[in-house]
């Protein structure tokens, strides 16, 4: 892990993305909004990695596409070294894109069948051809296959041909080869098996020590993101519920989500079986389409009272705790560790 | 045709006293386009009224292989069994006549799989599918039916049961199609329950959550519980003993507790080591080198060889045979002993 | 495939030293099989009857020569299909009887492919309003019955002439005409589903994080994935294009004279049929159904083939 330099790479404010839900067959009218990202507030800084975890449908998928530019914020600005992205016209996203890059999860489905793996590479260098002049492109691609980990003699394969890990590896080569400052991370090792996920993480390490990139790591695994990440964000239905360094956040988690989900993730070893501090939240998640009034995490909240319900809570600095949560009764808890 | 009415028309040849289930030398071969895959190459374990036995592997390893071959659900072709016996109660499922196999599942041996939504029938609503169950297998009535279809659902925890009968399966969450598939498999009181990667689809606080239930299920009925998994962190928290797979082959098979104290294989040992753990901070991940087997073309000697860092010129000879190395644990390794010992 | 199964294929997979794309791979594996062997000799040769018919005109029977007196003649050494009712060579009549149904399915096949799949891939890739618009206009289209929409038009300009063209081709466009106004809605839809399926995948979505450009990723990406599904079913449509100009020429309708197909041949033999003289049917309709059931053979291969097993 290296040590951030104060710089600011990426800073977001007020993030919104509303899906409307349409309906009717010949002329569709807007009944509802979904509300997969509603109101978010994030700082990325030079050579950091900021985790930011959650279930299904807190709009952390949702997110990275924004900060990638795959969707238009519909509110909100996203600001990549100091300039307001959500502002740009074409020559400003090509810009954008030469800065910010996806790492895709899926192995097998972000690499075109197609295409030799030369040709995958490359691509960016053809989209951009200011990057790197014809003559030197080639060669560009083998570099990059090296910096990875894979041999730069199989350039004319395809990505069949390859294993999962492999291809992760093709996949992260090819978001470096534009030079991007800040790589976004949407789960890029959970289709991965066990043992080939530690090889990928390693790589993602070592490359940001070398490069000095800034990470998004985006993941739904909580062991993988506290290996990986210096500070993490927790989202829940399309907001921020807790947000701190590494050590604040699994050591003492204030938000009551952010203990629950910690203290339902297993560790490896028997030996703490029975000893952690279990919660058990009952009931689902709400749908991101009508989020409960208030705190949206208020009605599978053992602390909830009528204030939740009335007053949403502001993701802010509470109860001397040194990184700003969302809750009214927020208290630090263990559920990581046995409790005596 | 007859339908049964009594479990124990089944299998009247079971004894009661013999071990519930007892795996002996199973070999599954499939038929590729690429040559003969030896997906199971000799697998060997037991299970016994409430015990739960984790088989632990990555892709590759033929560990939900195994768990169709039990249930008798492997599609020949291309997979065909080759050699081994799966004992329950002494009755060699393999042998069975394919009418007597089908009502032992359910009835004796049923399975939950990782995807609830392409196991349930999307046309009909789940109080259908479920009462279904019992119609067929237990010539009860419509109304008897589903009230034991209620009961079933309430068994499992989901809240408004009556209501959720008239529902499709696409109208639950994937926890609550989890309930169901379980309700589903648990509706003729079968005495082993096969969970196949169970919760790998689903978020962390649904999973919690649907591990518990299967304990307390398997608590309440004493039945046996195979979990088919990759992830040792819901083994470490549920399992009693645990079968490590690799490449068809189980290469340690211990009590959970000295599995993840101390690893008597290499390959546990590394995969330990290469896991991030949510209670520790700034650990070194080990990598293990290499790629994953190729099940058609496997190294002479010890599959694993390749990426051993124990590895010495007789593991590329002769192959290790799964053997005792303490009491109750075994491991397929010639140097298992220094693994042990090696902190 | 089950889990376990696709799990056993993926460490399968050949860690081969060779190159090949998926097409490459598709094509390996019809190789060997004894279906597609002699389908596809058998659409050889039916391609060169109908592209070069002198080749296979081995005793020099003229077409156009007939002899009223020889009408209904039985077969011989030199003619080996005998005689029609108006005496002329029926071995030569199949044979150049070929060339006109392929010409016209494969033209109506290649133009379909082409409008069908503009509109398809512009509808499938903008969605919103460009795919409200072009959707409805396929449902016009497609709410016009095949067959009766097919028969009103011919007959109504049955005897039109289309300007600049001659020959051969004046006798096939009017038939081909109207089998592609009646024929593209089905590529359309087909290359349209292929193209929205294709949309969502993970490497269109880098393509475009990339800043790929519109077209680079409807040409580079989509295209060459959507039109998977087409290229195994151009046989099948070849095919049924045979098969329904046959039909049209059958009631009169399809390609015109003087131009000869096995349609009109099965047309005019059809009577023949109980009254003596069975290989004025059994003629045509054994080369037509040779054809059209190699064509299926084939395209059904490849759709199998293309059918990504490993992923």
């Amino acid at each position: 892990m290296s040590s951030p330099n104060g710089d600011v790479a990426l800073e977001v404010k007020g993030l919104k993305k509303h899906f409307p839900i349409r309906q009717g067959v010949v002329f569709k009218t807007t009944v509802g909004q979904v509300k997969a990202v509603d109101g978010v507030d994030l700082t990325l800084r030079k050579g950091e990695t900021l985790g930011v975890v959650g279930e299904s449908g807190c709009g952390k998928s949702t997110l990275a596409k924004l900060l990638v530019g795959l969707e238009t914020a519909t509110e909100g600005s996203i600001s990549v070294r100091g300039e307001d992205v959500t502002k740009l016209g074409r020559a400003g996203m090509r810009r954008l894109r030469r800065n910010v890059q996806m790492v895709f999860q899926d192995p097998y489905t972000s690499l075109n069948p197609r295409m030799t793996v030369g040709d995958i590479i490359g691509e960016p260098f053809e989209i951009h051809t200011d990057v790197v002049p014809k003559t030197g492109r080639r060669k560009a691609v083998q570099d990059l296959l090296d910096v990875v980990g894979l041999n730069p003699d199989h350039i004319n394969r395809y990505p069949h041909q390859f294993s999962g890990g492999q291809r992760q590896r093709i996949g992260i080569a090819r978001a470096l080869a534009l030079k991007p400052e800040i790589l976004i991370c949407d789960e890029p090792v959970s289709a991965l098996d066990v043992s080939i996920q530690a090889q990928v993480i390693n790589l993602l390490e070592e490359l940001q020590d070398e490069l000095g990139l800034s990470y998004v790591f985006i993941a739904h695994d909580l062991s993988v993101v506290r290996h990986i990440a210096d500070r993490v964000a927790v989202m829940y239905l399309g907001k921020i519920a807790e947000l701190g360094t590494e050590d604040e956040i699994y050591e003492a988690p204030m938000h009551p989500y952010t203990q629950a989900l910690l203290s339902a993730v297993p560790v490896p070893d028997p030996t703490l079986r029975g000893l952690r501090d279990e919660i058990v939240l009952e009931g689902d998640v709400p749908s991101p389409a009508n989020p409960p009034s208030g705190c949206r995490f208020r009605t599978r909240c053992w602390k909830a009272t009528e204030k939740c319900a009335a007053e949403e809570p502001l993701l802010q600095i509470r109860a001397g705790a040194p990184h700003p949560n969302a809750c009214h009764y927020a208290a630090p808890r263990d559920v990581v560790h046995a409790v005596e | 045709m007859t339908e049964v009415k009594v479990k124990s028309e089944i299998l009247p040849d079971a004894d009661p006293m013999a071990t519930l289930l007892r795996v002996e030398d199973l070999r599954v071969e499939f038929h590729t386009r690429d040559g003969i895959a030896k997906a199971v190459n000799g697998a060997s374990f037991s299970v016994d009224n409430g015990e739960t036995l984790a088989i632990v592997g990555e892709s590759g390893s033929g560990k939900s292989v195994t768990s169709q071959a039990i249930m008798g659900i492997l599609e020949s072709p291309p997979a065909k069994v080759a050699g081994g016996r799966v004992l329950f109660r002494n009755v060699d499922l393999l042998t069975l006549s394919k009418e007597r196999a089908r009502r032992v599942r359910g009835n004796h041996v049923a399975m939950v799989f990782q995807d609830a939504l392409s196991a349930l029938n999307p046309v009909w609503t789940v109080g259908f599918q479920l009462s279904e169950l019992f119609r067929q297998h237990r010539g009860m009535s419509k109304k008897d039916a589903m009230k034991r279809s209620l009961e079933l659902l309430d068994l499992v925890k989901i809240p408004a049961a009556a209501q959720r009968l008239r529902e499709y399966p696409h109208q639950f969450s994937g926890g609550m199609r989890q309930r169901v598939m379980i309700a589903m498999a648990l509706a003729l009181d079968p005495d082993l329950l096969i969970a196949d990667e169970p919760t790998t689809a689903l978020d962390v606080t649904v999973q919690a959550q649907i591990m518990r239930l299967l304990k307390e299920i398997q608590l309440e009925r004493n039945m046996g519980l195979i979990l088919i998994t990759h992830d040792l962190g819901v083994v470490a928290d549920v399992a009693d003993k645990i079968s490590v797979m690799y490449a068809g082959r189980i290469v340690e098979q211990a009590p959970v507790l000295d599995t993840f104290a101390t690893p008597a294989h290499p390959y546990t040992k590394a995969l330990l080591k290469s896991i991030p753990r949510l209670d520790t901070k700034g650990q070194r991940l080990e990598i293990i080198k290499g790629l994953p087997p190729v099940l058609t073309d496997l190294p002479p000697g010890c599959n694993f060889a390749p990426r051993c860092a124990y590895a010495q010129e007789i593991c590329t000879r002769e192959l290790p045979l799964l053997a005792t190395v303490a009491a109750d644990r075994a491991a397929a390794c010639h140097f298992s002993s220094e693994v042990i010992r090696d902190v | 495939m089950s889990d376990a199964n696709l799990q056993v294929a993926a460490a399968t997979a050949p860690k081969t030293q060779k190159q090949r794309g998926l097409w490459s791979d598709a094509f390996h594996d019809l190789r060997k099989r004894p279906t597609v062997i002699i389908s596809s000799f058998v659409i050889l040769v039916i391609l060169l009857i109908a592209f070069f018919p002198g080749l296979f005109n081995f005793h020099d029977q003229n077409v156009k020569y007939c002899d009223l007196g020889l009408t209904r003649g039985a077969p011989s050494g030199q003619h080996w299909f005998g005689f029609d009712e108006f005496g002329c060579d029926y071995y030569a009549q199949a044979i150049y009887g070929a060339g006109p149904s392929i010409q016209l399915a494969v033209i109506v096949v290649t133009v379909t492919i082409i409008i069908g799949g503009f509109m398809g891939v512009l509808a499938g890739f903008y969605g919103g309003w460009v795919d409200a618009i072009f959707s409805r206009v396929v449902d016009v289209f497609n709410s016009i019955p095949f067959l009766l929409g097919a028969v009103m038009l011919l007959t109504m300009f049955r005897d039109v002439q289309v300007p600049l063209i001659g020959g051969r081709l004046q006798a096939i466009i009017p038939a081909a005409i109207t089998l592609i106004i009646f024929g593209w809605t089905s590529t359309m839809r087909l290359i349209r589903a292929s193209v929205i399926e294709s949309r969502g995948l993970d490497y269109v979505q880098a393509a475009r994080s990339l800043g790929a450009s519109d077209m680079r990723i409807m040409f580079r990406h989509i295209l060459p994935n959507a039109m998977a599904p087409v290229v195994s079913l151009i046989p099948l449509s070849i095919a049924s294009m045979i098969s329904v100009e046959a039909t049209l020429s059958f009631i009169g309708l399809g390609v015109r004279a003087p131009e000869i197909t096995w349609g009109m041949m099965i047309s005019s033999g059809a009577p023949y049929f109980t009254s003596g003289f069975p290989r004025l049917l059994i003629v045509p309709s054994a080369f037509l159904i040779a054809t059209v059931l190699s064509f299926v053979l084939l395209g059904d291969a490849i759709r199998d083939a293309l059918d990504p097993k490993l992923r």
